[in-house]
C-alpha cells in the first residue's frame, strides 16, 4: 500500500486560483422494518448472518418483491426535496463482483430514478459575523437501491483490506432499502463550499429526521456521504457568468465520509490537494479517495478503470413502479414542517436571540433541546446543559454533540431530571455540574449520582440558621454594614455560610436569612 | 453491428471473473460471433413506433407489506458456503487487483 503524503496547497492560495465545484452523493438507509426486496427483518446488530433468506442471498431461483413501505419513503423523500416524480420507472441490475454482494450486481435504478429535479435551500452559517447565507443544493436524482453485506478482513496487519489474507462477511445488511440522493454540480460557493457540504449534509439529515424515514445515525452508517470535487481556473467572482463559462476540471471522488465535520474537512483538503497537483502543472486523476478522520486527509484509492462496465439493464424479476399521482399528492400532504420552518417557529416559543440560536444550531443541539423542553425543562435551561460541559466534551472528543451524547447515555430526559433537581432546590447550581458530570462519566440518572455521590442540599433549616448565626457572631464588622443598608456586602457573609455548610445548602436561601436576621430582609 | 473481437471477448471474460485459455478466447471469438450474427438478424425486423419492452406482461406496482418474514436460521444460510468461520461467509482475499 502506498503511503506517500499529498502535497497541498494553503486554502487562500487554492482559492485565489482556482473556483471549487462539488458534487455529493449520500446514502440513507431507511428505517424500514424488512429490506428491500424481501422479508428479512433489518434490526441493527443482529448476530452474523440470522437476517438473511435465498433473496438476500442471491440463491437461484429466489424471486424478489418490492418492499411497498420502501417505494412510499422514496416518494415522500422524493417530495420533502422538491423533485418531480417518475410516473412510471424500473430497477436495474448494476453488475460487479464483489463478495459483500452475493448476488453479484445490486438491485438499483439507472436511467430511470423515482425522483429527480429538485432543490434543497440549505442556511450556511455565517462565520466570523458574516450573515447567514442561503445556498440552493440542486437535487439531480433520488433513487432505490439495496446496502450490501458488511466485509470482517483477517490476516495482514490491523483488519484492513490490504494485506488480508480473507474476508468473512455478513450479509444481515445486503438488501437493506438504501436511497442515494444526488446533487447537480455545486457551483458558486467559492471559498465557503467546504461549509456549504457540512450545511448541506446537515439539512439533509434534519429533514429525514423529520421525516421520519430514516434514523440518520452517520457514525453508525445509516447515512453516509461521497464527496466529488472539481476545480477551474479562477475567472471571476464565484457566482459570475464569466466563472460559469469555465468547463468543469476532473474530479475526484471520496468515500464514506462519516460526519458532518468529515465532509467539510474532506472538500477542503480536496480543495489545496487538487490545487496543488494543478498549479505543479500536473493533473488529476479520476480515482475514489479515503478520508482518514485522524489526519484529515484523503488518500487515493481505486483508480476507475475497465471493472466499472457495470452493464446495467432493467431488473427482470422486479416490475415497474408507477406511483398514481393520486397517491402522490396525498404522500405530499403527509410532509412535516419544513425544519427551516420549524427552526423559525422554536426560536420564537424559546425566545432565543439569534445569537443564542446561532449557537444551538453550530452544537448541533436543537433535537437535544426540544426533546430536553418536551420533557419539561425550560428552553434556557435545556440550552444551558447541553451547550456547557456536554458539548465541550463532544468538541474535545470530535463527535457531534448527538453522537457524544449517545454514546454516554445522557438523554433528553436525564437533563430535564437534573433541571428539575435545581428548581425544587435539592441541588445548586454547583452540585448540578457536578452530578453532569457524574452522568457523563457513566455513574446513571441524575438522580441515581447525586444518591451515590451524597449530592442534596440541607433541607434543614435549622442548621442553616445555625450556620447563619455563627457566621454573622464571627463579623461582626461586615454585619453592621449589611445593618446599615449595604446589602451588597452578604456577598462575603453567604460565602462562609456555604463554606460553613460544606456547600450543600442553597445560597439564595441563605441570602434570605441573613438579610432578614440583620433586618434588610 | 461491429464485429467482435478478441479484446472484447477478454474484456467480457475478466468481467465475468472466468479464466480463458488463450485457445479458448480464440474458440469463444469464433462462437459467441455467430450467435451476434444470429441474433442480429432480428434487429432487420422494423420496430418503428414500438416501445421497447423488458417485461413480458403489461402489470406494475407489485409489492408486499413491510412485515417481517422468518429468516433462515444461520446454519442453514451458511450450508451451501464452501467454508465459513465466525458464523461468517469465508471468500477468497478481495481487492488483489489494487
Ligand atoms: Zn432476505
Amino acid at each position: 500500500m502506498t503511503t506517500t503524503v499529498d502535497e497541498v496547497l494553503p486554502y487562500d492560495e487554492a482559492l485565489a486560483a482556482f473556483d471549487p465545484v462539488m458534487g455529493l452523493e449520500v446514502h440513507v438507509e431507511l428505517g424500514t422494518n424488512t429490506k428491500m426486496f424481501c422479508g428479512c427483518a433489518t434490526t441493527f446488530g443482529a448476530e452474523p448472518n440470522t437476517q438473511v433468506c435465498p433473496v438476500c442471498l442471491g440463491l437461484p431461483g429466489a424471486l424478489p418483491v418490492v418492499n411497498a413501505m420502501g417505494v412510499e419513503s422514496a416518494i415522500r423523500i422524493g417530495l420533502a426535496l422538491n423533485c418531480e416524480i417518475a410516473t412510471w420507472c424500473r430497477f436495474a441490475r448494476k453488475n460487479y463482483f464483489y463478495p459483500d454482494m452475493p448476488k453479484n450486481f445490486q438491485t438499483s435504478q439507472y436511467d430511470e430514478p423515482i425522483a429527480f429535479n429538485g432543490y434543497l435551500d440549505v442556511e450556511v452559517p455565517g462565520e466570523h459575523g458574516e450573515e447567514p447565507w442561503t445556498y440552493r443544493v440542486e437535487i439531480e436524482r433520488a433513487h432505490m437501491e439495496e446496502d450490501t453485506g458488511k466485509s470482517l478482513h483477517v490476516g495482514g496487519s490491523t483488519g484492513r483490506i490490504h494485506g488480508a489474507e480473507y474476508s468473512l462477511v455478513d450479509y444481515n445488511r445486503a438488501g437493506i432499502p438504501l436511497i442515494e440522493i444526488v446533487t447537480k454540480p455545486l457551483t458558486g460557493a467559492g471559498e465557503r463550499a467546504p461549509q456549504v457540504a457540512r450545511a448541506y449534509v446537515a439539512a439533509l439529515r434534519d429533514l429525514l429526521k423529520a421525516l421520519d424515514v430514516s434514523d440518520v445515525k452517520m457514525e453508525q452508517g445509516s447515512m453516509r456521504c461521497d464527496v466529488n470535487l472539481s476545480l477551474r481556473p479562477k475567472a471571476g467572482e464565484p457566482t459570475s457568468p464569466e466563472q460559469a463559462a469555465v468547463p468543469l476540471g476532473t474530479r475526484s471522488e471520496t468515500k464514506n465520509v462519516n460526519s458532518l465535520r468529515s465532509v467539510e474537512r474532506a472538500v477542503r483538503f480536496e480543495i489545496c490537494r487538487h490545487a496543488a497537483v494543478l498549479s505543479n502543472g500536473g493533473s488529476i486523476v479520476q480515482e475514489t479517495r479515503h478520508f482518514h478522520e485522524d489526519t484529515g486527509a484523503t488518500t487515493s484509492g481505486r483508480i476507475k478503470s475497465d471493472a466499472d462496465d457495470y452493464r446495467y439493464f432493467p431488473e427482470p424479476d422486479l416490475v415497474p413502479v408507477a406511483p398514481s399521482r393520486e397517491w402522490v399528492e396525498e404522500l405530499r400532504a403527509t410532509l412535516p414542517e419544513n425544519p427551516a420552518e420549524h427552526r423559525r417557529r422554536l426560536q420564537t416559543e424559546w425566545g432565543y436571540s439569534d445569537l443564542e440560536m446561532r449557537d444551538v444550531l453550530n452544537a448541533g443541539a436543537l433535537d437535544l433541546i426540544e426533546r430536553t423542553v418536551a420533557a419539561g425543562a425550560s428552553a434556557q435551561s435545556a440550552r444551558k446543559w447541553w451547550l456547557g460541559e456536554p458539548s465541550r466534551r463532544a468538541n474535545t472528543e470530535a463527535l457531534e454533540l448527538v453522537a457524544y451524547a449517545d454514546q454516554v447515555g445522557l438523554t433528553p430526559a436525564y437533563v430535564a431530571e437534573l433541571q428539575s433537581m435545581v428548581d425544587a432546590k435539592r441541588l445548586n447550581d454547583k452540585m448540578a455540574r457536578q452530578v453532569l458530570e457524574g452522568v457523563l462519566d457513566g455513574e446513571g440518572a441524575p438522580t441515581a449520582v447525586a444518591d451515590a455521590r451524597g449530592l442534596e442540599l440541607v433541607q434543614d433549616d435549622g442548621a442553616l440558621e445555625a450556620a447563619v448565626a455563627k457566621v454573622i457572631e464571627g463579623n461582626p464588622d461586615v454585619a453592621d454594614k449589611i445593618r446599615d443598608g449595604k446589602v451588597q456586602a452578604a456577598g462575603a457573609l453567604i460565602g462562609q455560610v456555604m463554606k460553613e455548610m460544606k456547600g450543600q445548602a442553597d445560597a439564595g436561601k441563605a441570602r434570605e436569612l441573613i438579610l432578614s436576621t440583620l433586618g434588610e430582609g | 453491428m461491429a464485429e467482435l473481437t478478441r479484446d472484447d471477448v477478454a474484456h467480457l471474460a475478466g468481467l465475468a471473473r472466468i479464466d480463458l485459455s488463450e485457445a479458448e478466447l480464440d474458440r469463444m471469438v469464433g462462437e459467441l460471433g455467430v450467435i451476434l450474427t444470429s441474433v442480429a438478424q432480428v434487429q432487420q425486423a422494423d420496430t418503428d413506433g414500438i416501445e421497447p419492452m423488458s417485461h413480458p406482461m403489461p402489470i406494475t406496482n407489485v409489492t408486499r407489506p413491510d412485515e417481517v418474514r422468518p429468516s433462515l436460521t444461520a446454519d442453514e444460510a451458511l450450508s451451501g458456503a464452501p467454508e465459513s468461520e465466525l458464523q461468517r461467509f469465508s471468500v477468497p482475499r478481495i481487492l488483489d487487483e489494487d
